[in-house]
């Protein structure tokens, strides 16, 4: 057995040498002539976020070829650094600072989620690199005086529940019930839900919560049903917003409009509901249905030539998710063509940057707003015959 | 003290007093310092589970749950009710104490797979109260704001004042298990470890020492979610889930149960290769864990530590032969 | 009288406790095979419900075959996976120490769900339903149909395990190993084949678990931990190696859960039946329905 042991570990310490070593030298994608600009990037490529941060990495290094195809910015080829944490907190932190310290980048985009971007925000603050998220939280920029060098380009839940419920005042409905995944995302949400409920008249007879592992709903729901609601908002990620569907169609509960939060915004969900999605409501970012806009919707040429490069290129659907990096990305871009690579001025020309047009919206930064977006850079969607349609009010 | 540890120990000393200084002055290697000193934080998880595990016998998946304690208990302490850092220190590493007392004296007359289960649910009965009880923890959206520690009077701020606190916590936690492992307490437990039953004939307290041993690993564990928690300023439950605990037990694994040593080393090397080296095998990183783990299982079951030891010590004797000639 | 029946929102809260206690019975079940001819805890036995259903939805969707072939291929190929943890890893680890028989357990289960996670991705997938995919109306309360399949899937299968081991002349060899396997080798038992054979067994109930309940539920790659350890809660509640004993306990596990997330709080769901296994640990090892005596000659 001994030579089968010094085997093995000999072979473990060489992949481990190995990997040091490919560690250490990162590749230079310097090319002879004019200095690269570098654009960090922390993404949650693997792990339980990886849905929302695959499309996101699969973004920003699309762009940052299109873009080096092109020549790069004013000559400057792109060079963007991207680390993956797992979707974990911890790895985060050590991504931005690593980031930070041995790469030396101007300007970070992402993290992918709420929780990492909020751990890894005071860091930012300290080191004064400025952070462009890609998470929701409104915590993430708030409050402004401890937030001075970060920036997000997703919109804030509260944006996301004030469209909804604009729709469901429209429609008349007084009386909810909400049902949430025990997630960053669903506890975003179900504050959100509750915080603004009072303002726009409605009142929310039902709060439940689930796992988000969760193989079964119907108590959930049943509890809905019992509580006599005017309308289902369910608020969750992964497959329990499937099963919140098919509980919902399964429990003959289909008289009762279900909202789903903008999470539930990419066709495999449809599919994965087998039919039962029909007429599921939902306030969603203009990108994901681009080719339903009317061509005199501002944002309508970005969102085409994004939707149509990502398909050509990956043959998936475009998501929210990637067009959150492709607005983080570019708004770095504008940075770094305006003012270089120097982290105040990119910062300030981030905190003044007004009508810049993006995948999820109009985005007007200012001193007090660093999300730069509201309820109006949403579109009410419906799912009819298997795919999206604009919701009728 | 062996000549041989004392070597390695004050080698260790040193080598960790200088390392900032070094690490400082190169751009690709300054990055270390932070990784260090995660790896040190969970030099104290590990350090008492390897005393649990090897010397006691005892598997525990729940250390991701008393590091949380310590993490949550150090967070909601000094956030929300303004204690000083130490005394929330203090304070959580007593509650993770009577948890672990708990949980641990119906649960240690348990064995081998039972108490791993039991473990396993217990750990993940507390990942759940973090998620659920938003009013305290914050929930799935974290805890964050918590403030900053001071030693001294003097605030612990920047990569060197933080890893210098964390190892010299590291130093006197494994100074101390040292010691107690050397003492009278230690001899039992390798009793205990051998055999239970002989161990119990012979008058050895088993259940009481086998309960201390665990609150013991509780105790340090909780320590390094107090420091994780100042050091980092923001907890969410997703670092104290299942997955972690099991991350632990594959740090002592690697590095050797029987040996404390063996902890710090399977610790920090496991730390830099989840976050340093195998950066580019990003997406298997749950593969490789699960095939390092197996491997290690069986191949190398004594752990890198123990193994290493003995083929330096193998090669050290000459082997005499039948050629030699006298001598 | 009718009345407490229809529309109740405990019957519906019922219904769906019974359905995924099914399937933590058949959890259970897997557990309680490999225990009889081992006395070792299979930890990777959820992985294996996982890999169920994800091959079920392999060779539905990629391979294009009907229903139930797919769903018998994807038993089988779980199977195998079995008996390759058995063959190749657990006997491996045979004389090592419980400690590292845990650990390699984990393990495996570990590599089971990073394999899983590079096949499938991290999408949940569906199969469809084994019958017509309505669900019904019945005293009010919503009943679909798979999860009547589910029930039937599980009580056949108790039902068949128990003849199995009971009256087969495999079956009672296969306990004979557990009793004491030196004894069972020295009258010609083949110790190490009813092993490797216990391990594919229990591989493909658990695999059937896993595809029966895709189409209420979806699978992805990391369903198996939770499954798994609700599953061995069931097992402990009803005795380790009682097959009536976890297919009651799974069911008052399901019950329990879903009634607790209807009168209770629905967040700790998740922690009903992880107290309950700790209680059923911590005072009464044995089970509802295992024997006190019996418990304490086992190995551990």
């Amino acid at each position: 057995m001994k030579g089968k042991h010094r085997w093995v570990v000999s072979v473990v310490g060489l992949v481990a040498a190995l990997s040091w070593a490919l560690g250490i030298f990162h590749p230079v994608g310097a090319k002879a002539g004019k200095e690269p600009y570098k654009v960090g990037a922390v993404f949650a490529i693997t792990g339980t976020a990886s849905f929302l941060g695959e499309p996101e990495k699969k973004t920003a290094e699309m762009i940052a070829e299109e873009i080096n195809a092109q020549g790069g910015i004013d000559g400057h080829p792109l060079q963007l650094i991207i680390y993956d944490d797992e979707s974990d907190a911890t790895k985060s932190t050590l991504a931005v600072k690593k980031l930070i310290k041995t790469d030396q980048v101007p300007v970070i985009i992402g993290p992918t989620q709420s929780d990492a971007s909020l751990a890894v925000a005071p860091i930012a603050e300290e080191a004064q690199v400025p952070l462009i998220s890609c998470a929701a939280s409104y915590k993430i920029v708030e409050p402004v005086s401890e937030r001075r060098w970060v920036f997000k380009v997703a919109g804030s839940d509260k944006h996301v529940v004030g469209k909804m419920y604009d729709y469901m005042k429209a429609k008349g409905i007084t009386k909810i019930g909400i049902m949430t995944a025990s997630t960053g995302f669903g506890a975003s949400g179900r504050e959100e839900l509750l915080r603004l409920a009072a303002e726009y008249g409605i009142t929310v007879l039902a709060d439940e919560r689930y796992g988000p592992k969760d193989t079964d709903l119907t108590a959930q729901l049943t509890k809905m049903r019992e509580a006599k609601v005017e309308a289902i908002v369910n608020w969750s990620v992964g497959p329990t917003q499937v099963l919140a569907v098919k509980g919902w169609r399964d429990l003959k509960m289909d008289n009762i409009p279900l909202f789903q939060s903008h999470g539930f915004g990419n066709r495999k969900n449809i599919e994965l509901a087998g039919g039962a999605a029909e007429g599921v409501l939902l306030p969603l970012a203009r990108v994901n249905v681009g080719p339903l806009l009317p061509d005199t919707q501002p944002q309508k040429k970005v969102i085409m030539a994004y939707t149509q490069a990502y398909e050509k290129k990956y043959n998936e659907p475009v998501s929210s998710f990637g067009g959150h990096a492709w607005d983080s990305l570019h708004l770095a871009v504008a940075a770094l063509k305006a003012v270089g690579p120097n982290p105040a001025k990119i910062r300030d020309f981030l905190e003044n940057t007004k009508g810049f047009v993006g995948q999820h919206g109009i985005f007007n930064f200012s001193p007090q707003d660093h999300n730069g977006l509201s309820k109006d850079d949403l579109e009410m969607v419906v799912v009819k015959n298997g795919d999206w349609a604009l919701a009728p009010w | 003290m062996t000549h041989r540890e004392k070597a390695s120990f004050i080698a260790l000393t040193v080598f960790l007093a200088v390392f900032p200084w070094i690490a400082g002055m190169s751009r690709s290697f300054g990055h270390y310092i932070d990784v260090m000193i995660f790896a040190g934080i969970f030099c104290l998880v590990t350090l008492g589970l390897s005393l649990l595990m090897g010397f006691a016998g005892q598997i525990s998946l729940a250390q991701a749950a008393f590091f949380g304690i310590g993490a949550y208990g150090s967070g909601i302490l000094t956030g929300h009710f303004h204690w000083n850092p130490w005394a929330a220190l203090l304070a959580s590493a007593g509650a993770a104490a009577a948890v672990a007392w708990i949980v641990g004296v119906p649960a240690l007359r348990l064995k081998g797979h039972y108490l791993a289960m039991a473990t396993l649910g217990f750990g993940v009965i507390v990942h759940i109260v973090m998620n659920e009880e938003v009013d305290w923890t914050g929930g799935p959206s974290g805890l964050g704001g918590i403030p900053g520690m001071s030693c001294a009077g003097r605030k612990i701020s920047g990569d060197a004042a933080w890893f210098y606190l964390v190892w010299a916590f590291v130093l006197a936690a494994f100074l101390f298990s040292r010691h107690v492992l050397h003492s009278r307490i230690g001899r039992a437990l390798r009793a205990i470890h051998d055999d239970e039953k002989a161990a119990e004939a012979m008058g050895v307290p088993v259940s009481i020492l086998k309960v201390q041993v665990f609150v013991y690993s509780a105790v340090l564990a909780s320590v390094g979610g107090s420091l994780y928690a100042h050091y980092v300023s923001f907890l969410s439950p997703g670092s104290f889930d299942l997955m972690w605990s099991v991350r632990f037990v594959l740090m002592v694994v690697v590095g050797g149960m029987q040996s404390l040593w063996g902890a710090l080393v399977g610790t920090v090397l496991l730390t830099f290769i989840g976050n340093e080296w195998l950066q580019v095998f990003a997406d298997f990183e749950i593969l490789v864990y699960g095939g390092i783990l197996l491997v290690m299982a069986l191949f190398v079951p004594q752990g890198l530590v123990v193994w290493l030891d003995a083929l330096v010590r193998s090669k050290a004797r000459p082997v005499s032969t039948p050629s030699d000639n006298g001598s | 009288m009718a009345d407490i029946f229809h529309g109740a929102a405990w019957l519906q809260y019922a219904l769906g406790g019974v359905t995924i206690g099914a399937i933590y019975a058949l959890v259970a079940l897997g557990y309680n095979i490999i225990y009889n001819v081992t006395e070792i805890i299979n930890f990777a036995q959820g992985e294996f419900v996982m890999l169920g259903g994800l091959f079920g939805v392999f060779y539905y969707q990629t391979c294009g075959l009907p229903l139930g072939a797919a769903v018998l291929c994807a038993v089988a190929t779980v199977g195998l996976t079995g008996l390759l943890l058995e063959r190749y890893v657990i006997r491996r680890a045979r004389h090592a120490t419980v400690l590292s028989m845990i650990i390699v357990t984990i393990a495996f289960s570990i590599l089971l769900k990073g394999g899983a996670m590079l096949a499938w991705g991290k999408d949940p997938y569906r199969l469809p339903a084994f019958s017509r995919s309505g669900a019904f109306l019945w005293q009010g309360v919503a009943v679909q149909p798979q999860a009547l399949w589910v029930l039937g899937i599980s009580a056949v299968v108790v039902g068949v395990l128990t003849v199995f081991f009971r009256t087969s002349f495999y079956g009672k060899a296969m306990l004979a190993c557990a009793d004491n396997a030196e004894a069972a080798r020295l009258v010609g038992i083949p110790v190490r084949t009813m092993v490797l054979l216990s391990f594919g067994l229990s591989a493909a109930v658990g695999a059937v678990a896993g595809a029966a309940i895709c189409p209420i539920t979806l699978m992805e790659y990391d369903r198996g931990a939770l499954l798994g350890l609700k599953g061995f809660g069931a097992a402990v509640l009803g005795g380790l190696g009682q097959f009536y004993g976890a297919l009651v306990a799974g069911i008052v596990l399901g019950l329990a859960e879903s009634l607790c997330a209807g009168y209770v709080s629905s967040g700790y769901k998740d922690a009903v039946a992880l107290v309950l296994l700790m209680l059923a640990l911590f005072f009464k090892p044995e089970g509802l329905f295992g024997s006190k005596e019996a418990a304490g000659l086992k190995r551990f």
